[in-house]
């Protein structure tokens, strides 16, 4: 049934099958490359459009580094800047990005990525209030923290861990936010 | 202390096996007797703790810089295929009777989700164990998998324990074997639900 | 078996999840719901039927002692294929079911088919083995995902018909455990009669 079973054939065999597989592909790698990109590149696009409806031109990808932690954020004309933020949630990692307007206000937030518990912490993403706390919120005359800790977040009930994680994410964008007013 | 967060989220928050579903069939296929699951565990522990090393170190110095990431899941495959050979012919130069004992479950370890599972996770994945989000470094990656392999021995071998008690109760016809098994897993892992939000 | 028998198999008599007990991590892991326990099922039948026409016509050449390298080698080409292809145009589904997209690699339908059926068949019946073992991969799945999705959430397809919330623990982990138990011992029965 199979080719003899001696060396010179299992290694011929072997590396016959791992070349064409890898040549194979290198060509489907570099077909799909580009439609990866954009697609990627939509993605993040809607995201920014969500935090920053007002924005005109193309978004600069930039990072910067505050209290040791690297962020990134995106430079978007006319509306301010699209910091990603990431902190441990509840499950896992929690990442926001935060739309921040050029008056300091917090224009609006998305979840990017999350591992909280679905029908609790899960509802950071759906919960239209606890969301909607955060549009046009003023850093400077509201505390990010929630009302348990003496701040103004009104948190998604039964979840506080994730409100909270919430919370922290968009006031660690914020000292991003200040860092880069600071060096402009 | 991260080094203690990452166990513990390992072993009983994430648990490979009631929380991650990697490693399932496995897991029911040997749990059947205490000694056998005893043996399984420690030879998944040393696969999946090795492999991660190597393919973190392959992915690192290898498959990054040359652009290659797209041969991840064969190159990784490979590696864990290769160990396990290994594995197999070690074991049976050590201790005849536990290569004996595993049978046919030992190359299976080749096919079990969870040492591909690791592996990959480790590589692409952020992990924010007590400070900010970031890609594991080598030591973190294998603390992370061997506490993740002791994981999945601590429930194969709780699981173990439980099905050998259930083998001596009268399970009604339908339920015999898999099914009451599956019912039992499922009230184990709503169990170790307890432990979320502790790390 | 009959060009048809060998499709309609899939679905009682050689069902891969509940017959013979394979690929049980992604079956628990991506039936949340029932759209992405059906997505799940279709990736594994593209990976099952391409992989099985592969093996098939290379398996006469195929040294026996490397056999289960080169079967891996042939199938993680599929999968990381599927992972591309995904990656580009489905980003979504891509990104829900994550994880599991590589794991098709270790998923034991896959080699376990190649190994009991694809060596030993034409590349013809291979096709149809991988299409029938697929489609009833794809239709357990997706009847899982239904049932834990009515029950969790209340909605199937994402159509909410159920208002609130639903029974929660059924889309998280002891949930898949639980009602794949419970419909094992439905299919046993019904098989039996």
């Amino acid at each position: 049934m199979a080719a003899k079973s001696n060396l010179k054939n299992m290694v011929l065999s072997l590396t016959l099958v791992c070349l064409v597989c890898s040549g194979l592909l290198g060509v489907v790698y570099s077909l799909t490359a580009e439609p990866i990109r954009k697609a990627e590149e939509a993605k993040v696009n809607a995201s920014i459009a969500r935090v920053l409806p007002e924005g005109t031109g193309a978004p600069e990808l930039e990072s910067t580094v505050v209290d040791g932690i690297t962020y990134s954020y995106y430079t978007v004309p006319g509306a301010g800047y699209a910091v990603i933020s990431t902190v441990g949630g509840f499950g896992g990692p929690l990442s926001l990005m935060v739309g921040i307007g050029a008056d300091g206000k917090v224009v609006n937030t998305v979840v990017l990525s999350h591992s909280e518990t679905p029908g609790l912490g899960a509802k950071c993403t759906t919960d239209e209030p606890f969301i909607e706390q955060f549009q046009g919120w003023d850093p400077a005359v509201k505390r990010l923290a929630v009302l348990k800790d003496g701040g103004d977040v009104d948190a998604i009930t039964a979840s506080t861990i994730t409100s909270r994680a919430y919370a922290k994410a968009i006031e660690n964008a914020v000292k991003v936010y200040s860092k880069l007013m600071e060096n402009e | 202390m991260e080094i203690l967060l990452i166990i513990v989220s390992a072993i009983f928050v994430n648990n490979i096996v009631l929380a991650q579903f990697l490693g399932v069939c496995p897991f029911m296929g040997v749990s059947n007797k205490l000694s056998t699951a005893t043996g399984m565990s420690g030879a998944v522990c040393f696969v999946i703790t090795l492999a991660t090393v190597v393919t973190y170190l392959i992915n690192q110095y290898f498959l990054v810089p040359l652009g290659l990431t797209f041969l991840q899941t064969i190159a990784f495959i490979l590696v864990i295929a290769a160990l396990v050979q290994m594995v197999e012919i070690v074991l049976k130069k050590i201790s005849p009777s536990l290569y004996q004992a595993l049978g046919i479950f030992l190359p299976l370890i080749t096919t079990n989700c969870a040492v591909l599972g690791v592996a990959i996770n480790v590589v692409t994945k952020e992990f924010t164990f007590g400070d900010a989000a970031h890609m594991l470094n080598l030591g973190e990656a294998a603390v992370y998998a061997l506490a993740t392999s002791l994981g999945y021995g601590l429930a194969m071998i709780l699981f173990a324990g439980l099905r050998e008690q259930l083998s001596r109760n009268n399970v009604p016809e339908a339920f015999k074997g898999l099914p009451i098994a599956f019912i039992t897993v499922g009230i184990m892992a709503m169990a170790f639900l307890g432990f979320s939000g502790i790390v | 078996m009959s060009k048809l028998g060998l499709i309609t198999k899939g679905f009682l008599k050689e069902n891969p999840t509940f017959v013979l007990v394979l690929g049980m991590c992604p079956t628990l892991a991506t039936t949340t719901s029932a759209m992405n326990g059906l997505e799940m099922g279709l990736a594994t039948m593209f990976v099952l039927i391409l992989s099985n026409i592969v093996i098939s016509l290379i398996s006469p050449v195929v040294p026996d002692k490397v056999h289960i390298p080169v079967y891996i080698v042939v199938i993680a080409t599929f999968v990381t294929l599927l992972q591309l292809i995904m990656q580009a145009y489905t980003p979504d589904a891509y990104e829900t079911l994550g994880l599991f997209i590589p794991l098709i690699v270790v998923n034991c339908i896959v080699l376990g088919r190649a190994e009991a059926f694809a060596s030993k068949n034409s590349v013809g019946d291979s096709a149809l083995d991988g299409i029938g073992i697929g489609l009833g991969f794809t239709v357990t799945l997706t009847i899982i995902g239904i049932v834990r999705e009515i029950l969790g959430s209340g909605s199937v397809f994402g159509w909410k018909f159920i208002p609130g919330d639903g029974i929660l623990a059924f889309v998280m982990a002891p949930g898949a455990f639980l009602v794949l138990g419970y419909l094992m011992v439905l299919f046993n029965k019904l098989a039996k009669r």
